[in-house]
């Protein structure tokens, strides 16, 4: 029993984000918003270069051959710098995804270009209507049923849906499921759908962790400076306060995502559970991040020129993404009320 | 990360549950804020001691087990599940134990923690006064020296224990001329001493879990001191920090509470009770939370087995425990419904095939003086915003 990272890992983190505290810049992003893609092909290739998009790839087909408790931690960075780049639907969902396809052909086939950045992948999952990134994929990794089908980009047509954080990119894809592109069908697509769902979900838990961190630490940096009745607003209980019960869910939401990026990494049976908390939870604590930090900042926050709503708008959009804390509440509610799923107290019901 | 329990564990897991499971008493013991309920729980006490379960992280010749904090945590778990009774020295085992370990001579180390540990002496807490609450720097009573001896005069109150303990600690004013935080002395106080004057306090459950002492030329041995003369603050902190940030609640209380709870609501759904919908996201949260506290304990003792220290983060913690343990409590509270107000002696309290009240109404009243003793959850946000995030004091 040992509930901490290693050396490694918590280096491997340092080294991501010191690298997007450089490279991934709020005036960055805003730069982004004003290309029609919003993405950007070099930082993504400076991503591969330190191994992210394949960091759950095999190394035999370029991958850093990690597993989810090294990456939660990678996640954690994306959320704090708000990083557009599309690391769910590659690196956290698709990548497992492709590498547990009946036929390893087609790991074999895309892998290596997707860890080496010369691809990038997006997953259509029934839990959204909506396929993320779509728009700069080299691969469409599409539900259908209890299907999966693998589907290149000139075999869709996307209909663009503008969301609320610029950042994001949201597609309606229309495409047509025909034999040569399912991958995966009946128990085996079920499944490989059920654990796309808990990769995807434990990644955003992870971005909220980071995004509530930066939200914080913007709205402390700000109420350190900010002067009114001759004294910082810091100063005031009114202020602290608010940022202290942020920190306090803060404080208690990384357990539950530390724990759940076990669960998936050692596939445990109760990890669909597990996903579960850690998202409602890490994203309790970053929708009271987001209004926090707005109220301290006052009018200032409210503006466009101020960064705040970056993480704000990050906070909601990763919210309703690979399920929403009401669709994950219920999914906890049937596990643990009606056994609809297993469900461990830890160290106090453990299953063992 | 490795969240699996070793082969040792696992033994020592099982052999802590075959003992208890040989020994807690079936029936629940009366409160331990009334005399008959003290006595009860102080002869449990001394059983535990006696089966030497009665503090597992002790070194064992102070009457300890000489574990670990992981074991620690896996001896609780055992002892919640078994519904074993609460722990009536836990101003002793918890909070005054470690600090003598930490600042004690050997003698003084020597003197009291065996005694504690089998709960012949049982302590209260001397920290607040009438006008030093959450300002605890404005104490007042002083502790004056003559000779070998302290001459103590003043009023200590909301000292828990303090009806039936045989001891008090806390601090006391050393320099009457000093001001706040510093000339403050902590000392060990006995409670049968003459000039010392107990008065009990009913609490809002109506029972008499604190009292008022009252210091009237109370000589007192100046060998009774912790810590160097005027250095009592830095001695009360490290009270108020490792291990009431670690020990005073641990993760186990609050799963079983919340297991309890989504019986209590499984099983007013099949009686058919008319619940709320919000009911069942309330159960679910107050689920997860009870999983973070564990999950995040865990995590804390991994990193004091490698070296690490508890801080101001005891604050995160002791806020985050108290308003689980109300919410799960009010929870309860609205499943049970109408009969939410009923006494467990109401004829009603036991309903056909709903689930009867239990004891989640005292549980609740129980609960509410969480986020006041033990440093007001108001202290804590200010320790937390000042401490960890860095804001400007007020």
């Amino acid at each position: 029993m040992r509930f901490a990272f290693t050396e490694d890992q918590l280096l491997l983190r340092d080294t991501l984000r010191d690298f997007l505290a450089g490279e991934c810049t709020p005036e960055r992003l805003r730069e982004l918003w004003e290309t029609g893609t919003a993405r950007s092909p070099v930082l993504w290739s400076q991503l591969a270069e330190l191994g992210v998009p394949g960091l759950l790839a095999p190394t035999e087909h370029g991958g850093l051959g990690l597993d989810e408790i090294d990456g939660v931690l990678l996640f954690e960075e994306a959320g704090r710098a708000a990083l557009a780049e599309p690391v769910v639907g590659t690196a956290a969902v698709g990548v497992p995804l492709l590498a547990s396809l009946p036929d390893p052909a087609i790991a074999a086939a895309w892998l290596p270009k997707v860890a080496a950045g010369a691809a990038r992948l997006a997953v259509g999952h029934p839990v959204s209507p909506f396929v993320e990134d779509a728009h700069v994929a080299g691969l469409l990794l599409l539900c259908h049923g209890d299907e999966i089908h693998a589907v290149e980009p000139g075999a869709v047509e996307l209909t663009a849906q503008p969301a609320n954080d610029p950042s994001r990119k949201l597609f309606s894809v229309a495409w047509t499921p025909v034999d040569a592109t399912r991958v995966a069908a009946g128990s085996e697509g079920t499944a490989l759908q059920a654990d796309a769902l808990d990769r995807g979900a434990l990644a955003c838990a992870a971005q909220q962790l980071g995004v509530t961190d930066r939200l914080v630490a913007l709205a402390v940096d700000y109420a350190r400076q900010r002067q009114q009745f001759g004294k910082p607003i810091g100063a005031f209980q009114a202020v602290k306060h608010q940022l202290a019960d942020v920190q306090v869910r803060l404080d208690y939401a990384r357990p539950l995502v530390h724990r759940a990026a076990h669960s998936v990494a050692r596939g445990a049976a109760t990890r669909s559970a597990d996903v579960s908390m850690a998202k409602i939870a890490a994203s309790e604590a970053a929708q009271r991040a987001a209004k926090t930090a707005l109220q301290v900042h006052g009018a200032l926050g409210y503006t466009w020129e101020q960064d705040v709503h970056l993480w704000m708008r990050r906070a909601w959009s990763l919210e309703i993404a690979w399920g929403r804390s009401a669709w994950h509440a219920r999914r906890v509610a049937e596990a643990l009320l009606e056994g609809a799923a297993p469900v461990e107290s830890f160290g106090f019901e453990p299953r063992t | 990360m490795d969240l699996t329990y070793t082969a040792e564990q696992e033994a020592f897991r099982r052999e802590a549950r075959a003992w208890l499971e040989a020994h807690v008493p079936r029936e629940p013991l009366p409160s331990f804020d009334t005399a008959e309920g003290f006595q009860a729980h102080r002869n449990w006490e001394r059983e535990l001691h006696a089966g030497g379960w009665a503090m597992v992280p002790w070194p064992v010749e102070y009457g300890g087990r000489g574990a670990n904090l992981l074991e620690w945590l896996i001896f609780e778990e055992e002892y919640y599940r078994v519904g074993a009774p609460g722990r009536v020295n836990q101003n002793g085992i918890f909070l005054l134990g470690p600090t003598l370990m930490e600042y004690g001579t050997p003698e003084q180390k020597a003197r009291y923690l065996p005694k504690m540990a089998s709960s012949e002496e049982v302590w209260a807490q001397g920290w607040s006064e009438p006008n030093a609450g959450s300002d605890m720097a404005n104490i007042q009573t002083t502790a004056i020296r003559d000779g070998d001896h302290y001459v103590v005069n003043g009023q200590k109150t909301w000292a828990s224990r303090g009806a039936f303990a045989d001891w008090l600690f806390g601090l006391f004013r050393t320099d009457p001329d000093s001001e706040r935080h510093r000339g403050l002395s902590f000392v060990l106080v006995p409670l049968d001493a003459p000039g010392v004057t107990v008065r009990p306090i009913a609490q809002l459950d109506g029972e008499t879990g604190f009292a008022e002492v009252f210091l009237d030329d109370a000589r007192v041995p100046v060998a009774n001191r912790l810590g160097g003369e005027g250095e009592g603050w830095k001695v009360a902190m490290a009270t108020a920090g490792f291990e009431r940030g670690l020990m005073l609640r641990s993760p186990a209380r609050f799963q079983g509470t919340a297991r309890r709870l989504v019986e209590l609501y499984r099983e007013a759904l099949a009686a058919g009770a008319p619940l709320e919908p919000s009911l069942r996201e309330a159960v679910v949260r107050a689920w997860i939370d009870a999983e973070a506290y564990a999950l995040g304990t865990y995590q804390t003792v991994s990193r004091l087995l490698e070296g690490g220290k508890i801080g101001a983060e005891a604050s995160l913690n002791k806020i985050f425990w108290s308003e689980l343990d109300t919410f799960m409590h009010e929870t309860a509270l609205r499943i049970l419904g109408d009969r939410g107000e009923l006494l467990p002696e109401a004829p009603a309290a036991a309903a056909n095939g709903a689930p009867g009240v239990g004891r989640w109404l005292d549980g609740y009243l129980f609960s509410l003086a969480g986020p006041i003793y033990a440093g007001t959850n108001e202290i804590q946000r200010n320790v937390i915003a000042e401490r960890i995030l860095g804001l400007p004091r007020s």
